[in-house]
């Protein structure tokens, strides 16, 4: 599957949620993931949407977004110059015997063990998502019990930010 | 100054030069109403918040200027859904005011709550749930504001009753808060030179005109373009009166029901330019067979329309009327240069066509009576100088092709949402944004039931539109496709001729009712008609139930597939689609 990552900061106003899920439900575009949050700016926030580029039309979606009101700017975040993100908590049944493997697992990925109890764990991990991918096949034979991913958020590499070019009105806000 | 949300908001619409506004009060916009009572504002009282919403549309196609509507919480706010749907397919700028519960009570199921912003933002260039009375006056601002420029769409505003009811502080003009609302700047000047280049080495070129040249009033620089470039003309069912039906290089409608001349000329091109139009499925048939020699030039205010369903050659975003004076004088600049392009040979191909397979139907003096012949007679009576408002269905697209339109402005219909029972509403709109001019509604049987009850309306306000209703007694165009599609098999489209009696409702609602079944007579009812001058003329003309409307192309089909109907020849249906062109 060919995804398209598009950061898009919006206005931190009531309803722009239901205006962007509105606009993909609309035009039938297939979203992977949608993650959004604050900015440094508190009149700004920031999603991170992941469309699935063989079912929709990447470059539709970004005009249509661009038409929104309350839609600043919309950036395209190739994987190459990117830096791609998503937390993943993960309970995992653990036996006794297989607990120091499920450990070494973890320190592979560099997720941390947020609790532990007698039957289960909860692993937290931060990874690429094609690396969080391999580290959950590799927790599903020991028995995921349970599995919520933030989706995936991004920012691009270099010094360059999406505010570089003054948002019309708003002033930069970085 | 202090003042309520209410003093507000009708201060505001004054401020921003609204001249009527169209509503039905309730409960929740109940505020709104005190202050209008000591108003400059004229406010139109209809019989049903849709009608509202469409007479606003119908003021906005007439005029230009922003229409407005509004109405109370709930089933006031949903009333106006399917106006706001059809203002939004049709890009009509108009404005819906509604309230809302109270603040408080907003999310606990109140009385006449609804969630309209949720509802409504499919359907709307943009809407806003206002929670602060200090910012009554800028959303206002702000929504004439994007209803109106650009692209222009419908805007809601949605005013919980508790903010009307606050007091808060008046200013004007306000701020207009709007970071992310951005506007096209001049198109690209190379892609101006790119576009008069590509149309001076077409061959076979061919102007596709949409709805955005008349929203930008560019119908002159159309007419400078086509005549310079020698290229012919086809004005989408959005773009009827752009140019005039009776210029040499006017080809007429294309699409499913389009001229045959329209139709083969946009297959034969070799260069579409396509302005203010959106390649619709109801344009190009099956699209991947939609025009394939052609390049196309593809200029429109919404970036998002260029490529959307056609891929073009060259893209211009810009203001139409600047845009087409840029393309029309880079056109000149080359024709100084190197002399006029060479379309001689496909104009004349493009004029063959029109008058070998023209529109056809055959009107016996004694009946039945044929609504194309109702519809030219109008044309023919009014020279074009009317300003014809239609509903969805038949006596939509035969009003479209047998009303011989002049200018801009004079066409008005429900063109993408095909929103049958807009005709009454959007005429009473038109008549009041033209005091002075001839408004006719061409409607269906069907259609007409559905909004009727503003004829009341019309009354009361004294307003004479004309309204011509063609009574097959079927929901006419669903009747075609079953007897074409369905073998005959016709379900539920039989409505009946006699049930209402229209003459005797018209009279009902104050009107002037007539009725019409002979040919004969047709001239001398209609003079009837257009000769009442205080109250709407509502004219019940029987018209043949089996009449079909033709040329057809079958819904996702090819445009080659077109069908000329049957007042053509098995011989000359194969000749059509056989089409020789001499300009290769």
């Amino acid at each position: 599957m060919t995804t398209h990552t598009l950061s898009v900061l919006v206005e931190n106003k009531p309803g722009v949620l239901a205006h962007v899920a509105g606009l993909f439900s609309r035009r039938a575009f297939n979203i992977t993931s949608l993650s959004v949050g604050p900015t440094s700016d508190a009149r700004v926030s920031r999603m991170t949407i992941v469309v699935d580029g063989e079912t929709t039309p990447v470059d539709q979606v970004r005009k249509q977004l661009e038409k929104l009101v309350r839609v600043l700017k919309v950036v395209e975040l190739g994987e190459d110059e990117a830096v791609e993100r998503e937390l993943a908590l993960i309970k995992v049944s653990v036996q006794p015997s297989v607990r120091a493997e499920l450990l070494d697992i973890a320190t592979a990925y560099s997720a941390n063990v947020v609790d532990m109890g007698p039957e289960t764990i909860v692993l937290e991990a931060v990874c690429s998502p094609g690396r969080l991918d391999a580290l959950i096949a590799q927790l599903e034979p020991h028995g995921t019990c349970e599995l919520v991913r933030t989706g995936l958020i991004a920012i691009g590499r270099g010094s360059g930010t999406i505010t570089d070019e003054d948002l019309a009105g708003l002033g930069a806000c970085a | 100054m202090e003042v309520t949300g209410a003093q507000a908001l009708v201060r505001s619409l004054e401020c921003q030069g609204v001249d009527v506004v169209f509503g039905l009060p309730g409960g929740a916009i109940l505020p709104a109403y005190d202050p209008l009572r000591s108003s400059s504002l004229r406010h139109v009282l209809v019989r049903h918040e849709q009608g509202a919403g469409h007479a606003a549309e119908g003021y906005a196609w007439a005029t230009g200027r922003t229409g407005v509507c509004m109405a109370t919480s709930g089933p006031g706010a949903t009333n106006l859904v399917t106006a706001l749907a059809d203002a939004y397919m049709d890009s009509v700028p108009i404005v819906a005011i509604t309230g809302q519960v109270p603040r408080a009570m907003i999310g606990t199921d109140a009385f006449q709550e609804s969630d309209i912003t949720g509802i409504t933002g499919p359907i709307t260039k943009h809407n806003e749930l206002v929670t602060d009375p200090g910012r009554i006056p800028a959303a206002i601002a702000e929504a004439f504001h994007i209803a109106s420029t650009g692209r222009p769409g419908p805007v809601l505003v949605d005013l919980p009753k508790d903010i009307l009811q606050a007091t808060t502080t008046w200013s004007w003009p306000p701020a207009l808060d709007l970071p992310g609302y951005r506007l096209p700047g001049p198109a690209d000047p190379e892609r101006i030179a790119a576009a008069a280049r590509l149309l001076h080495q077409a061959r076979r070129p061919v102007l596709y005109v949409g709805g955005g040249v008349i929203k930008s009033d560019s119908h002159e620089p159309l007419r400078d373009l086509a005549e310079l470039a020698q290229a012919p003309v086809t004005t989408t069912l959005m773009a009827r009166g752009a140019f005039p039906d009776s210029h040499p290089l006017a080809l007429g409608m294309p699409g499913m029901h389009g001229m045959y001349a329209a139709v083969a000329a946009l297959q034969e091109a070799d260069l579409i330019v396509a302005l203010g139009a959106r390649f619709d499925d109801r344009v190009t048939g099956k699209l991947a067979a939609f025009a394939p020699k052609a390049k196309v030039v593809h200029a429109d205010i919404d970036p998002a329309e260029i490529g959307k369903n056609r891929a073009p050659d060259v893209a211009i975003v810009g203001d139409l009327r600047t845009v087409m004076a840029e393309l029309a004088r880079a056109t000149r600049t080359i024709i100084d240069v190197e002399g006029p392009a060479d379309t001689a040979a496909w104009v004349a191909t493009t004029a063959g066509w029109k008058s070998s397979y023209p529109l056809r139907y055959t009107q016996a003096a004694d009946g039945p009576l044929k609504p194309q012949h109702v519809v030219e007679r109008l044309s023919a009576m009014t020279g074009g100088d009317a300003i014809v408002v239609a509903g969805v269905g038949q006596h939509q697209m035969h009003a479209s092709q047998h009303f011989s339109f002049t200018r801009p402005r004079s066409w008005i219909n429900s063109g993408g949402a095909g929103t049958m029972g807009f005709a009454v509403p959007a005429a009473m709109g038109a008549q009041i944004g033209r005091p002075g001019e001839l408004v006719v509604a061409i409607d269906g049987d069907g259609c007409f039931q559905m909004t009727a009850q503003e004829l009341a309306t019309c009354a009361i306000e004294g307003l004479p539109i004309k309204v011509l209703i063609f009574n097959n007694g079927f929901l006419g165009m669903v009747r075609q496709w079953q007897e074409l599609f369905y073998d005959e098999r016709y379900s539920e489209v039989h409505l009946g001729t006699d049930i209402p009696d229209y003459v005797k409702l018209a009279e009902a609602y104050g009107c002037v009712g007539l009725r019409c079944e002979q040919p004969g007579d047709v001239d001398a009812v209609l003079e009837k008609a257009l000769s009442v001058s205080d109250v709407p003329a509502v004219v019940d003309f029987r018209t043949h139930d089996a009449e079909g409307v033709f040329p057809m192309v079958p819904v996702g089909r090819p445009n080659d597939d077109i069908v000329l109907g049957p007042e053509f020849t098995p011989a000359e249906q194969q000749a059509a689609a056989r089409r020789e062109v001499i300009a290769k």
